[in-house]
């Protein structure tokens, strides 16, 4: 039995070796070359986990082995009933609760709760790393000599949407955190402030707590409203 | 030295005086070199068009110094600013300020004629310049008989039309739509790769991530300074930030 974690990891692998299956018979090092080039290299495969993947595959009935080539390679095809649980993927919408919880939205709860963290030097250098990959995925589309390979554009586009989401998210964390907090730990500001005046970083960056936090949505959706 | 085309040098920049004052700028060093785009975000009211500003000579700073190929525009007359802008610098505004009254080429020749060149060979530049943006079919059409994207694209022309070494651009993509608007900043970015220096102000950061460096402002100062990796590939297998 798989863990839910561990079933939204495998899924798509399982459903990625019937898609390629569905062409045609192929074997395992046939496979994991074929999965790496339609997601433009971004998902590699080892051997291995080609092979267990197709091993569970056919326990469930979705391929089947045929037999041996001269070179000893053994090929699968895909079944009716792999073609069937094939349709059923394609058709239905991604979850987005069984994806693996995500660390940065985790981290970044944890350090505004915890005691002495300094959560605006978190998110700037979590930004910097964001804004990188961006760069860098930018410039892999910039210079890619493969104009007419859709999968591998859009498997880039993916990325650059989900990079570019996560500044969004981290400009907005910053904005609440500049206007809720205690203005005492942006380094590099100038500060009128006597050191230890203020109250201690560490509640800087707490939200108001109670009642407010009605009016704290509000004010946080004008914020999201001024940087759009 | 020679390629630094841009440096500002601890510059301020305060508008107003007494209690009303808006430090816009405090303290902001930047170099940018030939074949260089620097990216500048930051919320509204950081400083990002006071920058810009700053570095064309359309605005001088209260404090500190600002260089364009070496040469301090503090010391530059009105008249040699205004030379240096139409000969040197070109300016890609959300605002295309294109002239109704003129084609597409007339447009583009037009900072190459004001500065004296003749109306011939004005044209013969306009029009390479236009085939650069792939706009040669529509050189004799008005700004109202183009769309958004081909409008944005002879403002592109027009600011990179002549020997331009440094290019700023305010949201040069405007309101385009997400292909029209990479294909713009695909053009921003050869022309930069072609020996240009360029300062890119944006809030979106997929456009950001066109430059070279993407510079942080916040209330007037750089906070943070984003270089690329040395290892693109790393990344591919690594998804973005987390996974």
């Amino acid at each position: 039995m798989h863990t839910p974690y561990a079933y939204s990891v495998l899924m798509p692998i399982r459903h990625g070796l019937l898609a390629l299956l569905q062409r045609g018979p192929m074997y395992g090092y046939q496979l994991r070359a074929s999965f790496e080039e339609s997601t433009g290299g971004t998902w590699p495969l080892n051997i291995g986990q080609v092979y267990t993947t197709l091993t569970r595959l056919e326990r469930d009935e979705l391929v089947r082995a045929l037999p041996s080539s001269d070179g000893g390679q053994r090929p699968y095809e895909i079944t009716q009933a792999g073609r069937t649980e094939l349709a059923k993927w394609f058709s239905t919408p991604v979850n987005r609760s069984d994806r693996p919880r995500d660390e940065l939205t985790i981290k970044l709860a944890l350090a505004i709760t915890t005691p002495g963290m300094d959560v605006s030097a978190i998110l700037r250098t979590q930004r910097t790393a964001t804004m990188r990959s961006l760069q860098e995925y930018t410039r892999l589309k910039a210079g890619a000599n493969r104009p007419n390979d859709l999968a591998w554009r859009l498997v880039l586009d993916a990325l650059l949407f989900q990079a570019e989401a996560e500044i969004r998210w981290l400009d907005h964390c910053e904005a609440s955190l500049v206007r809720f907090a205690v203005p005492a730990t942006h380094s590099g500001a100038p500060d009128n402030t006597p050191a230890g005046a203020a109250s201690p970083p560490a509640a800087s960056a707490r939200p108001p707590a109670g009642d407010a936090n009605e009016i704290d949505a509000d004010e946080i959706d004008a914020e999201v409203a001024r940087h759009e | 030295m020679s390629d630094r085309v841009l440096e500002l040098r601890d510059v301020h920049r305060t508008h107003g005086r007494g209690p009303t004052a808006v430090r816009a700028l405090r303290g902001v060093s930047l170099t940018v070199c030939a074949g260089e785009l620097v990216a500048v975000m930051g919320p509204s009211g950081s400083g990002k068009s006071t920058l810009l500003n700053l570095a064309g000579g359309l605005d001088r700073p209260t404090s500190g110094e600002v260089l364009v190929e070496g040469v301090p525009l503090a010391g530059c007359s009105r008249t040699e600013l205004a030379a240096l802008r139409r000969r040197r610098i070109g300016y890609v505004f959300q605002d295309l300020n294109l002239l109704a009254s003129l084609t597409a080429v007339e447009n583009v020749a037009l900072p190459l004629e004001l500065d004296g060149t003749g109306v011939r060979r004005s044209r013969h530049l306009a029009l390479a310049a236009l085939d650069r943006m792939e706009l040669t079919g529509i050189a004799g059409r008005f700004p109202d008989e183009l769309s958004g994207g081909q409008q944005q694209r002879v403002a592109i022309a027009r600011a990179l039309v002549g020997e331009r070494r440094l290019v700023l651009a305010d949201e040069p993509t405007g309101a385009l739509d997400s292909q029209t608007g990479e294909a713009v900043l695909r053009l921003l970015r050869s022309t930069v790769d072609d020996g240009a220096a360029g300062v890119l102000v944006t809030h979106e950061a997929r456009h950001a991530a066109w430059a070279d460096r993407v510079v942080f402002l916040r209330d007037g100062e750089i906070v943070d300074i984003s270089g690329p990796l040395s290892q693109p590939e790393d990344l591919l297998t690594a998804g973005p930030a987390t996974s």
